[in-house]
Parts: C-alpha cells; structure tokens; sequence
C-alpha cells in the first residue's frame, strides 16, 4: 500500500438552522479544502460523501453526485456514506483505500448534514433510524435513550454513585464547552459550568439537555493525496498512519460487553496496529461524545484508561490540553456540534490543525500524533483513524 | 435460503404474549429476537423455542424527549431485561412510575406481555414490542 496524506481540509461554521442546503454546506468546505491543497476541482478523482438525512432534512438523495457536479469536479465517481454519525469517517477510511491502492492518486473525502432544519421531533425520529427499526424502535428508543441506559449500566458495572458519576459527566460538557468557545467554527462557543449541566431540563434519564450534543448544520471536507502528490503539493502533508473500522448489531446483542462498545475496541485495535503505535504515542484526539456518558466510555475502548476510571481521569484534569491525553479541543459534538454526516470529517479537520499547530487558543502544543473516533448508532459502526505529521 | 423464524412470525407470537427465540442444534445458544444466524456461533442451524418472558432490569430510562408521532406515550420508560434463558430483550416497563424510578429497579424481576406501535409513515407496519412488569 502506498502512504496517504491529508493535503487540505474544510469546514463550514457549524450552527444551527441554515438557509443553505447540504450541497451548498458541503461545497463551501470542498472549495477550502482543495484550495488549501493547491489544487483545482478537476484534480479531484473520486468523491466519497458522507450524509445520513438529506432525504428527510431536504428530500435529497444522492447529494454526492450534485455535490460533485456543484464544486466542478465533473462526472467523477460520487459514493455516498451512510454510517449514520460516523458516515464521514467511513468514508475517509475509504478514500484513504482507492489511495493507498493505487486506484487514485487524489480523492476528496467529506460529509454534510442540515440536522438542526428538521426540529428536534423529527430529527429525533429519524436519529432513531440509526437503531434496529424492528426490534428497538417500537419501545421508543432515541439516541438520548441509548446513552442514558449506558450510562446506568456504566454506574452499576463499575460501582460508581449515580450522584458521582453525574458529576463527572457534566465535567466533561464543561471541558467541551471551555474549548469550543475557543473554537469559531464551534456552534456554541460559550463556556458553561456544572450547576448549568446538572440544572438543564431532563432528555432521558439520567442525561440532561447537556449531557447531550446539539442538532447541527454544516459541512467538512478534506483532500488526500498519495505521497508522490503531497510532497509537490504541501510541505506540511498529514499522513493517514491507521485506520480501524468495525460494526454491531443492535444494542441488546452486544449484552456481553456493554457498556464498553466492542467495535470501537477492534476498530480502535485495527488502528493501532497499522500504525505500530499505543494510545500512549497519541498527543491529541478528536471523539465522539455525542453525550458526556459517551466520552468516559470512549477513553476507556480506546485504551486510555482503565475501565471505570475515566471520570476520575476527568476529575483531575486528564483530559484537558496538557493532560494525559488533549480530548476534544475542538469543542468536541457537544460544543463544536454534530452535523451528523460531517462530523468524522470535521474530527479529521481539527485534528490536521493540530498537528500543523494552527488552532491559537485551544492548540495542543507540539501535538505530533493524532487521533479520530466515530461512533454510528447504537455502536453499528464504529471508524477510528489514526494521523500523523509528515515533516 | 429461508429464515427459521421470521420477523412475521415472531412478531404474531408476541401479540399473543407468547416469546419465540432460536435454540442453535451446534451450540445451544439462545437468539432472541430471531436472527438467520445464531448470535453466538453464527450456524443456521436452529430450531425455534419458546421463551419464559421472565428476567431482570440490567437498565432502563425514561424517555422525557420523543420521536415525533410518540408524543402521548411520554414519559415512558425503557428497559434493557436478560431473559432467564441469557439474552438481553429491549421492551418497555409498566406499572412503575417514570417520573419515580431509580437504579433501585435494576436487579428486579420482571414478566413480559406486549403493547403494539401502530407503525408511523417511515416504518414498514405495525410492530409489537416487550413490555413488562415487575413480578407479583
């Protein structure tokens, strides 16, 4: 296989509603990445878009092909990604392959979403489609609801009070928070504490309004280059050094693990090993806490600490910039927001900042290595990429 | 190559209360709801069982945010129960106030019968789920 590096990356302002539609969303992001790469939409080879709802948000299927028209990057293969909240990162994990083959020598990879039109009763409804329709979804079950009985199971397993457990949660929305408002693509750049947390509205016990990532609008892209190119191309090219993808069933099929997510652990495992690396090697990362319960239990997958310890990791400032491991300098879903088909890019985006040191207020310094973590569903998919500074 | 036990026939079944599973001939395990593969061993060897329906809490919510169209369901409460045969069954649980319910509930007992969701215009037609209640 032949090495692959991010050569540009973009992103939109996520926010909430907007008037623009996820081509228009995406394609802002496009043109700044291939921009930044020195290039021109008639280099781009292949698209590989990751979107979840235009259907619903939009009635528009196959965005892909008129995103790939819209950016002038004519008649080039156009695949979209549906991997419900880790669709962009499938399909990064993708593009890097076509690369990485030989197939193609540039690629685009990306992801939109125009959530936050919908409202949330609908968007709710349809997140919902990311579990099984058959056997989850008539009890009711949302996003919110998958998490909130993670995060009681969590306290059981590993003993932990409800109360304390809580606390530490709502640590880690204020740690996000702190951040995104550092971030000015963050959708809420504003800092909140822990009395905020533990008095917000209850979404489903025992997870509040926020504990929980916002329906977002926006869209990310980043272009990747086979060595050969991205020498020529840029003197800070991001190598890909690992990536990791794994799937579940539905949630009570995964009972004995729960609540560690098994994909993320193999997936995370994949990663590792293609790139030669421990999580101790990783400086900074990018992972999905689409709800603060999601954080603790991401940390402890991917190998950063033990299990039942990462709320106290939490606790004593672990995971801040200058901790054991920098999480989520972006603002993370919570603060940044979650356009759910542009997230896995949008991690890959911050991730590329940091190891180029562009990030100001929130940059990890001297971050070298770097990492992203996308979570689908009731875990159904799961892709942890791996990122590397080239110079 | 048919399925042993579809999602027809087990969804039938549970509208008359009555919990079908698969019992793999290579393995034993149980697989509930039906799959074509058996969730432990994944043969396709498998013969349907009949289920007690009785288990314990492992975890639950409620539910104060919904999906549009389950409005006058809320607040309702989710359960994640282990059947006493092994796996885990997602259903609802009645018959405990869901503005009151604590971890206190998870480790209790509990029997199963059924409510039916109508269906919505995104789904594929009316679909029975679990609900169940605390043991007498």
């Amino acid at each position: 296989m032949r090495k692959v590096a991010v050569v540009g990356v973009g992103m939109t302002k996520f926010s909430g509603k907007q008037d623009k539609t996820c081509v228009e969303l995406f394609a802002e992001a496009a043109m700044d990445a291939i921009n930044e790469a020195n290039l021109k939409p008639k280099d781009i080879q292949a698209l590989f878009l990751g979107n979840v709802l235009g259907d619903f948000s939009e009635g528009q299927g196959q965005p892909q092909a008129f995103a790939a028209d819209y950016i002038g990057a004519f008649n080039i293969p156009a695949n979209k990604y549906e991997g419900a909240c880790a669709s962009a990162s499938a399909a990064v994990r993708d593009a890097f392959m076509w690369v990485a083959s030989g197939f193609c020598d540039i690629v685009l990879a990306g992801g939109t979403e125009t959530a936050a039109k919908m409202g949330t009763p609908l968007a709710t409804r349809t997140f919902a489609m990311g579990s099984d329709s058959r056997y989850e979804y008539p009890a009711g079950i949302t996003f919110p609801a998958v998490f909130a009985m993670l995060t009681h199971l969590y306290a059981k397993k590993y003993d932990v009070p409800l109360e304390k457990l809580k606390h530490q949660m709502a640590l880690v929305s204020v740690n996000s928070h702190y951040y995104g408002a550092r971030n000015p693509k963050a959708h809420f750049q504003k800092e909140i504490t822990v009395d905020d947390v533990l008095s917000s509205f209850m979404v489903c016990q025992p997870l509040q309004l926020y504990d929980c990532c916002p329906f977002s609008d926006g869209g990310s892209a980043v272009v990747l280059a086979c060595e050969e190119k991205a020498r020529k191309l840029t003197d800070k090219p991001v190598y890909v050094a690992g990536v990791g993808q794994a799937s579940a069933g539905n949630l009570m099929s995964q009972k004995d693990y729960l609540p560690r997510l098994r994909p993320r652990e193999l997936s995370a495992e994949q990663a590792y090993r293609m790139a030669g690396l421990t999580p101790r090697d990783i400086d900074v990362i990018e992972l999905h806490d689409c709800f603060s319960i999601a954080t603790l239990i991401a940390l402890e997958c991917l190998g950063f600490f033990e299990y039942g310890k990462s709320g106290e990791a939490v606790e004593k400032g672990e995971t801040k910039i200058g901790g054991k491991i920098a999480v989520n300098p972006s603002g993370g879903l919570k603060a940044k927001g979650h356009p759910i088909g542009a997230t896995g890019t949008a991690q890959v985006y911050e991730i590329v900042k940091q190891l180029r040191g562009e990030c100001g207020d929130r940059q990890v310094e001297g971050a070298k290595i770097g990492m992203t973590d996308t979570l689908g569903g009731d875990a159904g998919t799961i892709v942890n990429l791996i990122l590397k500074r080239g110079w | 190559m048919e399925h042993k036990l579809s999602f027809k026939d087990y969804n039938e079944a549970l509208k008359q209360n009555k919990l079908l599973g698969l019992r793999c001939k290579q393995c034993s395990a149980i697989t509930v709801p039906p799959k074509i593969a058996c969730a432990g061993c994944a043969s396709a060897d498998l013969d349907i069982v009949e289920l007690s329906g009785k288990g314990s809490i492992q975890t639950f919510t409620t539910v104060f945010v919904p999906p549009e169209g389950r409005e006058s369901e809320m607040p309702y409460i989710i359960v994640l129960v282990e059947l006493d045969e092994g796996p885990w069954l997602m259903g609802n649980l009645v018959g405990v106030d869901p503005n009151k319910i604590t971890m206190e509930i998870i480790g209790k007992r509990v029997t199963m019968g059924h409510a039916v969701f109508p269906g919505d215009k995104y789904s594929a037609g009316e679909e029975a789920r679990p609900v169940f209640s605390l043991e007498a």
